[in-house]
């Protein structure tokens, strides 16, 4: 106990956490090959003085999570700290022993994971969670613990902190568990909180909730931080400095004005330069492609409509974007279009005729001419089929095309994503994350069809592979003449790709038109919210932001 | 109502139809087995005088329906009937071997359960270690073995060789507790080996694919012990897979016991449902498949139940 008490604060002294030249390695089982040894970390060295906030940055792969949690001494499923080390209040805690990280995880450093959901134990109570480690280590009694959990909850602005600690977490909303998350790493009041992607699962609306929450939270408890992101534009906010990563080696370091203003290396300017692809806005034409009129949809035999009355166009070879927060129903609108959820009122009505409501009630060739391009792009495709088999199956399906000519065809659209013929005798396994997508947007054009629906397609990718992937979707647009329905929450890839938007809100659509009008003000208070709440690589946005709202977000 | 009343009584519900299904089952079962009652009563060398008489008697030359439904409305009533070849009345005779069978199952249940989910944590704590292969491979090979093989080798060691416990499982009405036990010593750790490696693998399985949740790396993160966090974290989230799969092993503690029972002569309903199924007793025959089979559907039920109860989305809505 005592040497506990007294360890840290005889460090005060130097920086906070000192990791040199830290090296991680994991083993891979690559599927028929012998295991091997991967290097996922490079001799990294980062200094952390007590108090300030340093923003690791970079793309998936990056090794960001990986040299955050090291400074617990952690290293997910199967990897490993194989050199270097992690010096945290005076001591290398890789020397520590088991007992030793024990000590220190939960009590010198705490973690705020990305998705809280998951985070959180669904058998037990928030509170005992949240007092959890408080209790284990010593620092507080039950009593002292909830006490001080029940003033972060309110710090946080969490609704009714005085109960909300009895709620499960399946109770509670995601932009308020990531909160509760906060106050559990808080709770112990730790030297270091590792906070690792903690919006980026979130709504743009909310997210600016929960960032400010974690500033204040930050500036007001004198913690250090390490935050983790992929999104400049977010760490821009919080943090003091900014450290660049690309594949396990550091690209650059410094002040948070000087990596967004002067970055000093090419990379960091790519990341830090506007992504936004010139696209010019094409008129409405005379007839639609497809147009749904006041369509009605709910769940659960009518009890919860999801769909309220919504109609919109999409003219033949343009982009209609739907834009929205999770639960405003834009995805609900792509299962009516394609007769998942057949409407209760209203109609869709494609080349001058109406579609079947239901599935079963469609030809063919009308589910041809829909297709189907989906935000998860590894679990959209089988992983025990081929590249080749899962682009050739709706040229079988659709044209019967068997043999040579399908794979000549195979090849063809191959070639349209941009991507060799190498790949046909691959597995979804052995893609990438742009790749996955890309085959599955080859999937849906091989059936020629007239509409693809597009459901976050570029949510789950990094922005430069995401941008890519935006640009071939535009370049196969002009070539193939096929329109696109376009759901997003992002607004920058809307700017992106669209040609009209339809804004919607708890199943109503708020605000539809061409894009160049719906962008312009003056704004209702929903797509003002929705355009403000996007982070903009400004510091001082945040504050800027939140003073300028009309409308509280809904995710609180 | 609140959802998770209206879920446990949609599942008791469903028990209690599925029973009155196997009851028709049962009775259906019986009926197209070969023989008549009649004759097997009379033997070989009656009259056809005596046997159409008999018949009349015993309500034979009703339809089957309406024999149906006075043997459920009986059973229903507590009257299972009377035996045929002993003339006895069958719920008299079959109360004190059904105590018997529950008071070993019970014995049997209560050493093995907790052993088995003991060794499972135990298991996931050291995966792919020592102790895991090492509790899997015996709880495995205990498994593998017959039931009587594994009975006969404690018979030969524990009674033969070191005469610690008796051979035979005799027990009787106003038997001392304590002589009772020693009876039942064999039988039981007997049924705990059979039934103790399905368990155990299975609590193995159901907390080692908990294991892979993100909260177990939040607990981790906590500095939490290993075994604590199997306990206290992943443990609650695995309860409705092991719960089912106990309750499935106590059903076959009850209603599996037959060869157990025999090879240790031990008077309960496993050594009842053979003697009369040799005399072609039908009705005993009905009257103990009833109860074997309502075991089976309450203890399912009990699991069905404790899995709703475990899952605190239903426990606690929205």
């Amino acid at each position: 106990m005592v040497a506990k008490a007294t360890a840290p604060k005889a460090a005060r002294t130097g920086p906070l956490l000192d990791i040199r030249n830290l090296r991680i390695e994991a083993t891979v089982y690559p599927p028929g090959e012998p295991p091997k040894t991967i290097t996922l970390v490079h001799d990294v060295s980062l200094t952390l003085e007590r108090g300030k906030v340093l923003g690791l940055i970079g793309e998936s792969g990056a090794g960001k999570s990986t040299i955050g949690l090291s400074s617990m001494g952690y290293g997910r499923g199967g990897v490993k700290i194989t050199g270097g080390e992690v010096v945290l209040n005076g001591r290398d805690i890789l020397k520590g022993g088991v007992g030793g990280l024990r000590r220190l995880r939960g009590r010198e450093v705490c973690y705020v994971a990305q998705s809280a959901a998951a985070a959180f134990n669904p058998a037990h109570r928030l509170m005992d969670q949240v007092v959890e480690a408080s209790l284990l280590h010593g620092v507080a009694s039950r009593a002292e613990a909830e006490r001080r959990a029940m003033a972060l909850f309110r710090k946080l602005s969490l609704p009714s902190p005085e109960t909300i600690g009895q709620r499960y977490p399946h109770q509670v909303s995601g932009g308020q568990l990531q909160r509760v998350m906060t106050a559990m790493a808080l709770c112990p009041e730790p030297d270091l909180i590792v906070f690792d992607e903690p919006t980026t699962a979130l709504d743009v609306t909310t997210q600016i909730d929960v960032l400010a929450a974690i500033k204040e939270a930050i500036r007001d408890t004198g913690v250090a931080a390490l935050y983790i992101t992929h999104d400049l534009a977010v760490v821009a906010q919080v943090a003091d400095e900014i450290m660049v990563l690309r594949h396990g080696r550091l690209v650059e370091w410094g002040g948070t004005r000087q990596i967004i203003k002067e970055p000093r290396q090419e990379y960091t300017n790519a990341l830090v330069s506007v992504h936004e692809i010139a696209h010019q806005e094409q008129q409405p034409g005379k007839t639609p492609a497809l147009s749904v009129k006041n369509v009605t949809a709910a769940y659960g035999g009518g009890h919860v409509k999801v769909l309220k009355n919504v109609s919109v166009d999409i003219f033949p070879g343009q982009t209609l974007a739907v834009v929205g927060e999770s639960g405003s129903g834009k995805s609900t609108l792509a299962r009516a279009i394609t007769g998942l959820l057949p409407p209760e009122q209203g109609s869709v009505t494609f080349a001058g005729r109406t579609l079947g409501n239901r599935l079963a009630d469609r030809p063919k060739e009308d589910l041809r001419q829909l297709q189907m391009i989906y935000q998860m792009a590894d679990v959209a495709m089988n992983p025990r089929q081929t590249v080749g088999t899962i682009i050739g199956r709706p040229l079988e399906f659709y044209f019967g095309l068997r043999g040579r000519e399908r794979d000549a065809k195979v090849a063809e659209l191959l070639d349209k994503i941009e991507m060799g013929k190498g790949f046909v005798d691959r597995y979804p396994a052995e893609l990438s994350g742009g790749q996955k997508q890309r085959v599955c947007i080859a999937r849906a054009l091989a059936a020629k069809p007239k509409l693809i629906i597009c459901d976050e397609v570029t949510s789950a990718l990094d922005p430069l592979v995401a941008n890519g992937i935006l640009k071939l979707l535009l370049d196969l647009q002009k070539e193939e003449e096929v329109a696109y329905l376009f759901i997003t929450h992002d607004l920058a890839t809307v700017r992106s790709i669209a040609d009209s938007i339809a804004v919607m809100y708890r199943g109503e659509v708020v605000r539809y038109g061409p894009k160049s009008q719906v962008l312009a003000p003056p704004f209702d208070a929903y797509t003002d919210l929705l355009l403000s709440s996007v982070p903009e690589m400004e510091i001082g946005w945040l504050e800027k932001a939140i003073k300028g709202r009309r409308m509280e977000s809904a995710g609180n | 109502m609140s959802p998770i009343v209206k879920l446990i009584a949609q599942r008791i519900a469903l028990g209690v139809l599925l029973l009155l299904a196997v009851s028709v089952l049962i009775f259906a079962g019986t009926q197209i087995l070969p023989g008549d009652v009649a004759q097997s009563i009379l033997g070989q060398s009656a009259t056809p005088q005596a046997l159409a008489n008999l018949r009349e008697e015993l309500g034979l030359n009703d339809p089957a329906y309406i024999r149906y439904l006075r043997w459920l409305g009986g059973v229903l009533t507590g009257d299972l009937g009377t035996a045929l070849s002993s003339r006895q009345d069958i719920a008299a005779s079959i109360w004190p071997r059904l105590k018997n069978t529950l008071f070993l199952a019970f014995w049997a249940a209560l050493v093995s359960v907790p052993l088995a989910i003991v060794l499972g944590l135990l298991a996931v704590r050291y995966r792919n270690g020592f102790v895991d292969k090492l509790i899997s491979g015996l709880a495995l090979a205990s498994t593998s073995l017959p039931e009587f093989f594994v009975g006969y080798l404690l018979v030969f060691f524990f009674a033969v060789k070191l005469q610690w416990f008796p051979g035979i499982s005799t027990v009787y009405d106003g038997m001392p507790f304590g002589q009772r036990m020693m009876a039942i010593a064999l039988p039981a750790t007997a049924l705990t080996l059979v039934v103790l490696a399905h368990m155990m693998r299975m609590t193995r399985a159901a907390i080692l694919n908990v294991m892979q949740s993100a909260y177990i790396e939040t607990a981790e993160l906590k500095g939490l012990r290993a075994f604590d966090i199997i306990r206290k974290h992943a443990f609650p989230n695995a309860i409705a897979p092991i719960v089912n799969v106990v309750m499935l092993n106590l059903a076959f503690l009850i209603v599996g016991v037959v060869v157990i029972e025999v090879i240790f002569v031990y008077p309960g309903m496993g050594q009842y449902l053979v003697d009369h199924v040799a005399k072609r007793d039908v009705p005993v025959v009905q009257a103990v498949g009833l109860i074997f089979a309502a075991v089976y559907i309450g203890l399912n039920m009990v699991a069905d139940i404790a899995a709703i109860l475990a899952n605190p989305r239903l426990r606690h809505p929205k």
